[in-house]
């Protein structure tokens, strides 16, 4: 009983704390400040994964998005200069119809997928989610049913590290 | 309200956030984080679903996204800073002119 009440809080928590989060990067000056809020949310997301029993997801959760690109996002910001103009002045003029345009987005994703929209979908399995979750099975699942998938994701990062390498070297030759 | 529609509601916050972000920041490795944030609100929704319905297909679709947004950023710091070395600013509507 403490242990579910215990375990719901921090599923809130998480959820909650993530949530101000990304509230905070739309509102903070610095691109270093919005780059820890981001880590943040991410990190607390990590928790609620963790918190639903899909602990595979958690851990690349943290290992790929706050490990690899945050930290490769905190170290472009540390390279670039202090004194940009967009470091000043935040927002662009497209404020209000930006938060309008926001605020509709949320109301039409609530009404698709809110309360109406997932009465339809099927409860909770019985299957418990740390069995179907568990790292055993879903690499099982991975490699026997989604086997094509893995090997086109390894295509697309192939062909963003030539793309990343031909943008450096196009940069070098210009101006060399 | 259960806790699946929850969490939905809260990766919908998250991908509303992030659009917002996306159009009202000026500077572009902003923007580029506000898309992240987007990414994340799909994926907990997605991993809403996969609690909910026991099914794997969520939970590996989650995992393709880690790799999409992983390329993504690769492809993405680059050109930001090339940009950023040619025109010595972050403020998006100064490549205005990169429009087709």
């Amino acid at each position: 009983m403490i242990e579910s009440v215990l375990e719901s809080v921090l599923l809130y928590g998480f959820a909650f704390v993530g949530l101000i989060a990304g509230a905070a990067m739309l509102v903070l000056r610095h691109p270093m400040r919005v780059a820890l809020a981001l880590s943040y949310a991410m990190i607390c997301l990590g928790g609620v994964y963790g918190l639903l029993g899909v602990h595979v997801i958690a851990v690349f959760q943290i290992l790929i998005y706050v490990s690899a690109v945050m930290v490769f996002m905190v170290y472009v910001i540390m390279l670039l200069d202090v004194r940009d103009p967009s470091f000043t002045r935040r927002f662009s003029h497209l404020v209000i119809p930006g938060a309008v345009a926001g605020v509709l987005l949320f109301l039409a994703l609530e009404r698709a997928l809110g309360p109406a929209g997932t009465a339809t979908m099927p409860a909770t399995v019985s299957m418990t989610t740390s069995d179907a979750f568990s790292m055993k099975a879903f690499s099982v699942a991975f490699l026997d049913e989604y086997w094509l998938y893995f090997e086109l994701t390894s295509v697309l990062l192939v062909a963003a590290v030539v793309a990343a390498v031909a943008v450096i070297r196009a940069d070098g030759s210009k101006r060399g | 309200m259960d806790r699946t529609q929850i969490l939905v509601a809260v990766s919908m916050a998250l991908f509303a956030l992030g659009l917002v972000g996306v159009v009202v920041r000026r500077n572009l490795l902003v923007m580029l984080m506000c898309m992240e944030l987007m990414l994340n609100g799909v994926n907990l929704s997605l991993v809403a679903f996969a609690q909910q319905t026991g099914a794997a297909a969520p939970a590996v679709l989650v995992f393709l996204i880690f790799v999409v947004a992983a390329a993504e950023i690769g492809i993405a710091i680059p050109i930001v800073l090339l940009l950023a070395r040619r025109r010595r600013t972050l403020v998006a509507s100064t490549y205005a002119d990169l429009k087709g």
